[in-house]
């Protein structure tokens, strides 16, 4: 056993400050685990979340010495013995209470993605689908919803465009339901302009923090930029449609409906 | 005075507690069903236990061995628990268990595919065929983010953060008329006006030390379904997982998916032998290989080999784990081996069991594509819970529904594999339903009284007000203590009884609990309202334990070796007596329906060919 020098942000929305805590630290302790000791034994009101303390569930999401990571997973073995550790509240996130974020702004955005429309069933009655095509949209599905992704990206920490971005969590949500092989629904003209695709500039930070290791922004996010440019912009695709006949929504569901028309295939 | 016309209130036909597989499972019902549909939970949508489940779902689709049918599904749950299981239960559930996993995917999950692109199915423990229905090893985060993203589209009120702490009664006709809550962000109160509460709060792990439950796991549906008069069947049946991991220290108790075992994972002790060979029971000695040759062919895929004891029953192989262990055959942090590096190639294990790959090497710096593991038992899962009616899951009390976990019946005195995600999905539906019957024969809307509201209220807030008082983390920390030496894997008349009288002493300390601190997002006040749950919930598991003379599936008695003739018979009963003392009775089991009971004791080949239990 041996003390750590732990500094830990406690506040509210009217502020607040880091707070020194020395903490005797057992081999194999992670981060989670000194917070733990430091509520049970100096401070009982510390505000945290958690669950289950092994990477699966995505609540325990904090800056620790600035980057953000999941308490549970840090090892305390991977700082320094003399190194202070800090922790702190997501910056993206507006504080509730010491390291608890207010973190609702991301579950009203899953609220407002077009559901899943499965294809009918096979005479059989069940769906086929094979392994290979759903190797990619299973790696979508692997998010814990930890939303450290984003808490990274820039385009909601830095320019707090929260009206015009979903956010990377949600771009794979979108990509998870546009590349699954059951979906029968067309979410492109929304991806473009109510979900904000065009605002990732991909600097792959999103990526870099994903504690599952989803390759956000190259198997979901660039794809479905892919899918816009070819919708929008892409005169090649745009003429083959033109000859083979093929329409396909360019407006948004709420466009169509603000000029009285249904915005082409449902 | 308390004000409760002051008080927030918020009316819904059902309340569902908890956001887990069967609550999400009920409320999606509820709702689609035309009913005003309200959940709770303690923590944020999608965090709930149902997440961290890792195996699958168990459903006799056949999809990779044809000759699975609802009948061998029913007849492996039977054997697994041990025949206390309510018949009928285990019966809607095996029958309809493959219908709710399809309707999973009519929802957006995406299982594991077959060659031939149905959905996957692996082996695990106690399954004759392979059955669990699978995405690699986190089949939880599946389950509750397709239920999730389904039923944000469904009209369901979703309050996060939001605890219950007691069930209103209408005095009149003694029926369920809401929940008062609290919401954990700023620790105000909230009155939850409904017709019906379905309970689907989970089991009470957390009044262990090592268990592979999350901090929500205290037991809160089992005590206030308790404290409005519900009766409590089988709760002296926990369950203690044989893998969880037993090193470092602060991973303890972690666990370790079956899918380990399923794919091939062998157990050995510190002589490098393969026990569990040494451990097969007379039930299972007929369908189980006695060699590894037998075994190893089985792994292949030889469809002749009877299965590896490696996959019997959770309990059985928990009680050897044990006895290796006490006999100074154990691993170096007190466990076993678990080896699969020797077993399969990498690539395989990386893809099988990514998580359990991740888990391991990123907390205790273990390739287990290179090193065996060191696992041990940890307490997982609560086989008995709340009583309910089989088809409609309605408890004792009028109004007041239990589903998955927190309900008793169909696991009986061990849970197989797999039986749990499915568990959910089955009877959260059936909740839904039963509620939905409920609230169309219902006359009058039932209504909370303003005393019983004060009542609780004043008990929560003394916590904070209170000028001093035990620091709730340690009483939490003693309770461990007290079941881990007295209601541990396996019992004894005289730790119970002493189990009992440290219980009853520590229930004395803790009505002086102090708080410290606000109200808002107080996890100490939290920490402090949620010893109740546990000390009720405790209490029960301990005299039941006490009560049942046998050592049967999860509960082991040294002073009662072996499985009684007589006890199969009866379930013990738990409930509030008229003084407010606990009540426990040994009460006789209903007799298992004629064609139910031939299914369950006819060979395995009389039921592939339709001999026994033709539809």
């Amino acid at each position: 056993m041996a003390k750590r020098s732990f500094k830990v942000w406690r506040g509210d929305a009217n502020g607040g400050e880091f707070k020194a805590f020395e903490v005797d630290v057992d081999p194999g302790m992670v981060v989670l685990d000194v917070l733990h000791r430091i509520q049970s034994r100096q401070a009982n009101d510390l505000a945290l979340r958690w669950n289950c303390k092994a990477g699966k569930c995505g609540s325990c999401s904090m800056e620790i010495n600035g980057k953000p990571r999941l308490a549970c997973m840090t090892r305390m073995n991977i700082f320094r013995d003399d190194e202070t550790i800090t922790a702190q509240p997501l910056k993206t996130f507006p504080v509730i209470k010491d390291l608890v974020t207010d973190v609702s702004w991301n579950y009203a955005q899953n609220q407002r993605i077009p559901r899943f429309k499965p294809r009918p069933r096979e005479a059989d009655g069940t769906h086929r689908m094979y392994q290979e095509d759903v190797d990619r949209v299973q790696e979508f599905r692997k998010c814990i919803e930890c939303f450290l992704c984003q808490d990274v990206c820039h385009v909601i920490r830095d320019r707090d465009a929260k009206s015009e971005f979903v956010g990377p969590r949600f771009m794979i949500r979108l990509a998870s339901l546009e590349m699954h092989p059951l979906d029968t629904d067309d979410r492109v003209p929304e991806i473009r302009k109510e979900f904000g695709s065009g605002l990732c500039n991909i600097t792959r930070c999103c990526t870099e923090v994903c504690p599952e290791h989803i390759n956000i922004t190259d198997n979901g996010i660039i794809p479905l930029k892919e899918r816009v440019v070819d919708r929008y912009f892409d005169p090649v695709q745009s003429l083959i449609r033109k000859v083979r006949g093929i329409k396909l929504r360019t407006k948004t569901r709420s466009e169509a409906s603000a000029e009285g028309g249904t915005g082409g295939k449902p | 005075m308390l004000d409760v016309s002051e008080i927030q209130t918020i009316d819904h036909d059902v309340m569902v507690v908890g956001a887990g597989g069967a609550g999400l499972r009920a409320a999606i019902e509820c709702s689609a069903l035309g009913l005003d549909t309200g959940v709770i939970s303690k923590s944020l949508l999608g965090k709930a236990h149902t997440v961290m489940a890792e195996g699958g779902m168990a459903a006799a689709m056949g999809n990779v061995d044809p000759r699975d049918n609802w009948k061998i599904h029913f007849r492996d749950t039977m054997r697994g628990g041990k025949f206390l299981n309510v018949w009928r239960m285990a019966e809607l559930h095996a029958q309809q268990a493959p219908d709710r996993v399809r309707e999973l995917e009519e929802w957006g999950a995406v299982f594991d595919r077959t060659k031939e692109g149905l959905i996957s199915q692996r082996n695990f423990g106690g399954h004759r065929y392979p059955r669990l229905a699978h995405v690699g090893d986190r089949t939880g985060l599946e389950l509750i983010r397709s239920l999730q993203d389904h039923g944000i589209h469904q009209g369901i009120k979703f309050h996060m953060e939001c605890s219950a702490l007691e069930l209103l009664k209408d005095p009149h006709g003694d029926r369920i008329a809401g929940v008062l809550a609290y919401w954990r962000e700023t620790g105000r109160f909230v009155i939850y006006r409904c017709k019906v509460v379905i309970l689907c709060t989970g089991g009470g792990g957390k009044a262990w030390p090592v268990t592979s439950n999350s901090w929500e796991y205290t037991g809160d549906g089992i005590a206030m379904a308790y404290d409005a008069g519900a009766e409590l069947m089988d709760v002296e049946f926990t369950q203690f997982h044989p893998t969880g991991m037993v090193w470092p220290l602060s991973v303890r108790g972690i666990l370790v998916t079956e899918g380990v075992r399923g794919d091939g994972g062998i157990l050995k002790n510190n002589k490098g032998e393969r026990f569990m060979f040494n451990y097969i029971s007379e039930r299972f000695a007929p369908e189980t290989a006695d060699t590894v040759a037998e075994a190893d062919r089985w792994i292949q895929g030889d469809k002749t080999a009877r299965r590896p004891p490696e996959l019997l029953t959770r309990d059985e192989v928990a009680r050897a784990i044990t006895a290796e262990v006490k006999a100074g055959r154990g691993s170096p942090h007190g466990g076993v081996f678990l080896d699969i590096a020797s077993r399969q190639p990498a690539d395989f294990i990386k893809r099988k069991l990514p998580s359990m790959y991740h888990q391991f090497m990123e907390l205790a710096e273990v390739d287990i594509t290179k090193e065996p593991m060191e696992v041990g038992p940890t307490l997982h899962y609560f086989m008995g819970g709340i009583r309910v009616d089989a088809d409609s899951q309605q408890t004792t009390v009028p109004g007041l529904f239990a589903a998955g976990e927190c309900a008793a019946g169909l696991h009986g005195a061990n849970r197989l594999g797999g039986n749990s995600l499915s568990d959910l999905i089955v009877f959260g539906k059936l909740a839904g339903d039963g509620a939905a019957a409920y609230i169309k024969a219902l006359g009058s809307t039932p209504r909370p009284i303003d005393d019983q509201v004060v009542a609780a209220i004043r008990r929560a807030t003394d916590i904070l007000k209170r000028e001093q008082g035990a620091n709730p983390y340690l009483l939490h920390e003693k309770l461990e203590g007290i079941m881990s030496s007295r209601v541990g894997i396996v019992r004894n008349q005289q730790d119970l009884e002493h189990g009992v009288e440290e219980l009853e002493a520590l229930k004395l300390e803790a009505v002086e609990m102090k708080a410290p601190g606000a109200s808002q997002y107080n996890p100490g006040w939290h920490e402090a309202l949620s010893m109740r749950s546990l000390l009720i919930t405790s209490e029960a598991v301990t005299r039941a334990a006490l009560m049942r003379e046998e050592s049967r599936g999860a509960h082991t008695r040294t002073d009662h070796p072996g499985e009684s003739a007589e006890w199969v018979k009866y379930n013990v009963i738990v409930k509030r007596g008229a003084g407010g003392t606990m009540e426990v009775e040994k009460r006789a089991k209903p007799e298992g329906p004629a064609r139910l009971v031939a299914i369950a004791n006819a060979k395995i080949e009389d039921l592939e060919s339709g001999k026994v239990g033709a539809d």
